[in-house]
């Protein structure tokens, strides 16, 4: 009896070392700053730990029956606590408070463990050794959950499934208890069936906890997620810091609130503002709806239709309050027509050329993607738009992937386009390119809309301006039989900081 | 009492888990065997046909409606004749290079690519201006292709060491010999593609009977093309593999069995070049050459009857009866027309046309064909594993097959579905033709997929989670084999004598299965048609 007394405290402690390890670690992968997020929450749980020993004081009846509780309540919440966090990240605005009422709850719990068990050990043994062995096997517990939890609890079993493991453990001291206390408990059976309940809930925990990652996976954002969902296209990920709002598809930044109005408006206007009355503009891509914004002060632009893949990004950028804000409702005009579909199936069955395309599609990292900026994509745009029309390509950057971005401007020019490269600075993105493509050379505009922030006529004067470091090179044509483009872009990228 | 039941419970739960986990392994498998029909083959061997009991007339019939059959078809009806009938005896027009649907994609069931035809494929290309494959001619007088049917990158990679690399030249773990080796290959290669003979003729072309007849290059008919990398000192293990690899790949044989002109033809012959591509493109679609199938179907398909089996080609005065057995209506009927092109194979005409089955010519033995299996696979995305990114043609290094092609591969959309169907590729060479193809109709459903899965799993782990369907289709006489002196022996030759008024087309009398040879044998056999109608027309009218 005596050693397993001993062992179970050994295990209690590990056990609540080991919750409290799970709890910083996933609070510093979700919400970054590891050396806050680790000392906040050990704070706190030993914090914790002190309000549940106090409150043990309270407890007056039926010490072994709570104890059985206290134990069977930890391996619940513990052992479901990064389930909790993982799933609740994406939900909770004020995920720390979260993080801090978990961490709370499981210390309070923790704390109220020792003190019960010594108060029922006490008529067993004599109060000086009792004190003295509880204490050793407790620190000794604690230095094994620490080890083990870098060594081979991460490793090998990962946050989820080690916190259900843990839970377990605790479900088993409780079952344990139960059976030595038995003649001192009342109502045994019924805690029976809760702990063998709690003990099949975490045992399907642990089992299942692939699938489970599955859904909670974590992200590693450096801003606050604010919004996050798959579709079955990418990943959309939607940060926010202060007053800057980031979007992130599978991963890769699309825009930050702060800038992007730099973006918006050299994608737009150098092409748009160089047409007599354009009427019909054609979006490729673009479901955030902020080259809209800009395309929708121009009066004599009747109609814009976009076509995007993923029905959820326009979606979200339709409906959310400070998303419309940003895009200036642009959804909502009249004049903007929606269409979900491939880019490439669109413009094939299309009909009615377009005054001017804006196409906005994320840059060629892979083979799929890469077709988008081939000679037959090209081709296909070149009947979609008129002959005194025009078209901008998103183009990436030309100072890191500099073959890539001339590589489009010649790819365009070998289906007969004449073609204008301009590039400007992004902060959040760097150095950032766009190829103007028409059947016949345009002036460069001098008049622009009102109230832009970023463009007027000198500004893009110097923009057609490239220095020697991004000045254009010889590259390959980018066809679907080939795709140097996406060859040229992974060997630039990969050189250069991944973001 | 009831705490047994708890851990009863938990005991089910817990299986229920390791089952979940592990599910895949035990869960049935959608699918079946699917051809092609081995009972028309029964049907012949046995001979017991019902007496004819209906007869038509049309001046000429069409045996087999392979691509030989269809493209003398073809000729036939750009040459003005449109009184001719094509009889084949499968469900659909297209022999082996026919092709499947489902929801998720087409596919094919046999051939897959053709490579870019060179000037001296004139019916090829004439055929691929019709279809806009070829949509114009640069200044330089080559062809420009549509650019959906040019094979997308990547186009190929290989599963080595653990990791897929780019192209099927073994690059990781080889040795500076190794690549001296590969080098003095290609080189060797190089010379035999521009090499031309005493008689002003490429040594290796297409169509085959173009080529060379010196015999400082028909010589390589007479050795093995294992032989001849042994004489050549070419013993570098990644080497020998590739080799192998690609005349199982071409012909369905180990290259221990295949004459080396016919292994250096598959390296040496092809000169065909584009405008808009690279030399060694390939053209391809989702179906395969299913696409050509359909395309000529759209054609020449309304000449067509299928479900019809040949039984009897019979010379008559003036005359020739064809005689078939209808699979449907379980009923014979006769053909008489003035001319028969017989584009099934020479074991086939060796049953069904009357003067080789009374006189067996002594050729047939030398006519063996490669068996081949091929499983069209129904996945969810596979998981992505170390290496380049998928492409067309995904080929397992030392496997007994030949890796699969991935039908969504020159889908344009920006993101392919995440379902796709891959095609695997499976030439049953190990022993000889007869014994394999014993051995694989011998074979349950359940023992390909374990054989084909097998296969897979060691590349993608995740194959059984995420197949939804796996068919098989059993090819018993899938190509005609190059084997040593077959190529250029005297059993070829005499079947290429002209036998009017029947006129032999199958790919096989070219001693090697392609595209180009099986179209060239139908145009040709056509044309002989042609000539022959004209000639008994001006007799008749004298
Ligand atoms: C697995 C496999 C993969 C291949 N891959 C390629 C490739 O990628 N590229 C390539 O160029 N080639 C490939 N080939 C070679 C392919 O066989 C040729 O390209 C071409 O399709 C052969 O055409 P054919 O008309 O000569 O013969 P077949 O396709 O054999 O046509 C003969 C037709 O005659 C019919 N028939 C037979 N007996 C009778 C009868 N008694 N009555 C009526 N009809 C009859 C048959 O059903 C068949 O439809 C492949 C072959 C196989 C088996």
């Amino acid at each position: 009896m005596q050693v397993l007394l001993l062992f179970s405290i050994f295990a209690i402690s590990a056990c609540g070392m080991v919750y409290e390890l799970i709890s910083s670690t996933l609070a510093s992968y979700l919400l970054g700053d590891s050396i806050t997020q680790f000392s906040t929450i050990i704070g706190v749980y030993l914090f914790a730990m002190g309000v549940g020993a106090y409150l043990c004081q309270h407890l007056q009846k039926n010490l072994t029956g709570i104890f059985v509780q206290v134990e069977l309540l930890i391996g619940l919440v513990g052992g479901f606590s990064s389930t909790i966090l993982f799933l609740l990240f994406e939900q909770v605005s004020s995920f720390r408070v979260l993080v801090y009422s978990l961490i709370g709850l499981v210390g309070c719990l923790v704390g109220l463990e020792l003190p019960l068990l010594m108060r029922i050990l006490k008529t067993h043994f004599e109060f000086k050794k009792l004190v003295s062995k509880v204490f050793t096997f407790d620190y000794v517990g604690a230095l094994l959950g620490s080890l083990l939890f870098p060594l081979v609890l991460v490793p090998h079993l990962g946050l989820v499934r080690s916190s259900f493991l843990f839970g377990v453990m605790n479900v088993l001291v409780a079952i344990w208890a139960l059976n030595l206390f038995k003649q001192s408990i009342p109502w045994v059976k019924p805690l029976k069936a809760q702990a063998f309940f709690y003990l099949l809930v975490l045992l399907f925990g642990f089992v299942y906890s692939d699938q489970i990652t599955r859904f909670t996976e974590a992200l590693s954002y450096p801003d606050r997620v604010i919004y996050s969902k798959s579709s079955p296209y990418q990943r959309i990920v939607l940060t926010q810091e202060g007053e800057d709002l980031r979007l992130f598809l599978n991963g890769n930044l699309q825009f930050s609130s702060r800038d992007e109005y730099r973006y918006h408006e050299a994608l737009v206007h150098p092409g748009l503002s160089a047409l007599q009355n354009p009427k019909r503009v054609l979006v490729l891509g673009g479901g955030d709806g902020l080259a809209l914004r800009e395309i929708l002060k121009y009066r004599s632009v009747e109609t814009i239709q976009l076509v995007d893949l993923d029905h959820r990004v326009v979606d979200l950028f339709s409906n959310q309050d400070s998303l419309k804000a940003l895009n200036g409702d642009s959804f909502h005009n009249p004049k903007v027509h929606l269409a979900v579909a491939d880019a490439f199936e669109w413009l094939k069955t299309n009909k009615d050329p377009f005054d001017f395309v804006v196409v906005d599609f994320p840059d060629p990292s892979n083979f799929s993607i890469g077709k988008l900026y081939s000679t037959t994509f090209f081709n296909l745009l070149h009947k979609n738009v008129k002959p005194e029309g025009a078209v901008v390509i998103q183009s990436t950057s030309p100072y890191v992937a500099r073959k890539s971005f001339w590589c489009v401007a010649q790819t365009l020019d070998s289906v007969d386009f004449w073609t204008r490269p301009y590039h400007l600075y992004v902060p959040s993105f760097g150095e950032w390119g766009f190829v103007l493509a028409s059947w016949k050379p345009l002036p460069l505009p001098e008049k622009f809309p009102e109230g832009l922030k970023f463009l007027n006529a000198v500004t893009l004067r110097n923009m057609v301006n490239f220095p020697p470091d991004m000045a254009m090179v010889k590259t390959g044509v980018n066809r679907l039989d080939n795709q140097v483009l996406v060859r040229y872009f992974e060997n630039e990228w990969s050189k250069f900081l991944h973001y | 009492m009831r705490k047994k039941w708890l851990w009863f419970f938990i005991l089910l739960f817990l299986g229920g888990g390791a089952f979940h986990l592990y599910q895949g392994s035990h869960q049935p498998i959608q699918g079946g065997i699917m051809g092609a029909s081995s009972r028309a083959g029964h049907l012949l061997r046995e001979g017991k046909f019902p007496p004819v009991e209906k007869t038509t007339h049309t001046e000429v019939v069409i045996v087999g409606g392979g691509i030989s059959g269809l493209s003398a078809a073809w000729q036939l009806n750009r040459k003005g004749i449109h009184s001719f009938q094509i009889l084949e005896l499968e469900k659909q027009l297209g022999g082996n290079a026919q092709s499947g649907r489902n929801e998720v994609s087409a596919y094919p069931w046999g051939a897959h690519y053709v490579p870019l035809p060179g000037p001296a494929e004139v019916y090829v290309r004439q055929l691929f201006e019709e279809l806009g494959v070829i949509q114009g001619y640069d200044k330089k007088g080559l062809p420009r292709y549509n650019e959906l049917y040019l094979c997308s990158d990547p186009q190929e990679r290989l599963y080595l060491n653990g990791t897929w690399q780019d192209g099927l030249l073994p690059q990781t773990g080889v040795t500076n010999e190794d690549r001296k080796q590969y080098k003095a290959f290609f080189t060797a290669m190089d010379y035999f593609r521009g090499a031309v003979g005493f008689d002003g003729k490429r040594a290796f072309c297409i169509p085959i009977d173009l080529s060379s007849q010196d015999p400082s290059f028909l010589k390589y008919d007479q050795i093995s093309m294992a032989e001849l990398l042994v004489q050549k000192g070419w013993t570098s293990p990644f080497l020998k593999w590739y080799v192998d690899y690609a005349c199982k790949d071409d012909y369905g044989t180990h290259m221990e069995k295949v004459s080396a002109w016919a292994g250096i033809h598959y390296f040496a012959s092809r000169i065909g070049r584009a405008s808009n591509s690279a030399e060694n493109s390939v053209l391809t679609w989702p179906e395969g050459n299913g696409w050509l199938v359909n395309r000529l179907v759209e054609k020449v398909g309304a000449y067509g009857r299928c479900n019809s089996l040949v039984y009897n080609v019979e010379k008559r005065d003036k005359e020739v009866w064809v005689d078939f057995y209808d699979l449907t209506t379980q009923k014979s009927e006769r053909m008489i027309c003035k001319a028969v092109i017989f584009s099934a194979p020479r074991f086939v005409a060796s049953h069904v046309v009357k003067a080789l089955r009374d006189h067996p010519p002594a050729y047939l033995p030398a006519f063996t064909y490669a068996p081949w299996m091929v499983a069209n696979l129904t996945v969810d995305e596979l998981q992505h594993s170390q290496g380049v990114a998928p492409a067309w043609d995904n080929v397992f290094f030392k496997s007994e097959s030949l890796g699969y092609v991935t039908a969504t591969h020159q889908n344009i959309e920006r993101y392919p579905k995440t379902k796709t169907v891959l095609t695997y590729y499976y030439p049953l060479c190990e022993g000889e033709p007869t014994e394999e193809r014993q051995k694989a109709i011998a074979r349950s459903y359940k023992d390909w997929t374990d054989l084909i899965l097998g296969d897979f799993k060691k590349v993608h782990p995740d194959i059984k989670e995420k197949l939804n369907e796996l068919n098989v289709w059993i090819w018993g006489h899938g190509m005609i084999r190059p084997t040593v002196g077959f190529i250029w022996g005297k059993e070829r030759k005499e079947v290429l004598k002209s036998t009017p008024p029947i006129f032999f087309a199958h790919s096989d009398m070219s001693g090697i299965s392609i595209f180009e040879e099986a179209q060239y044998r139908g145009v040709k056999a056509a044309d002989e048609v042609l000539k022959f109608l004209k000639s008994k027309g001006l007799k008749q009218s004298k």
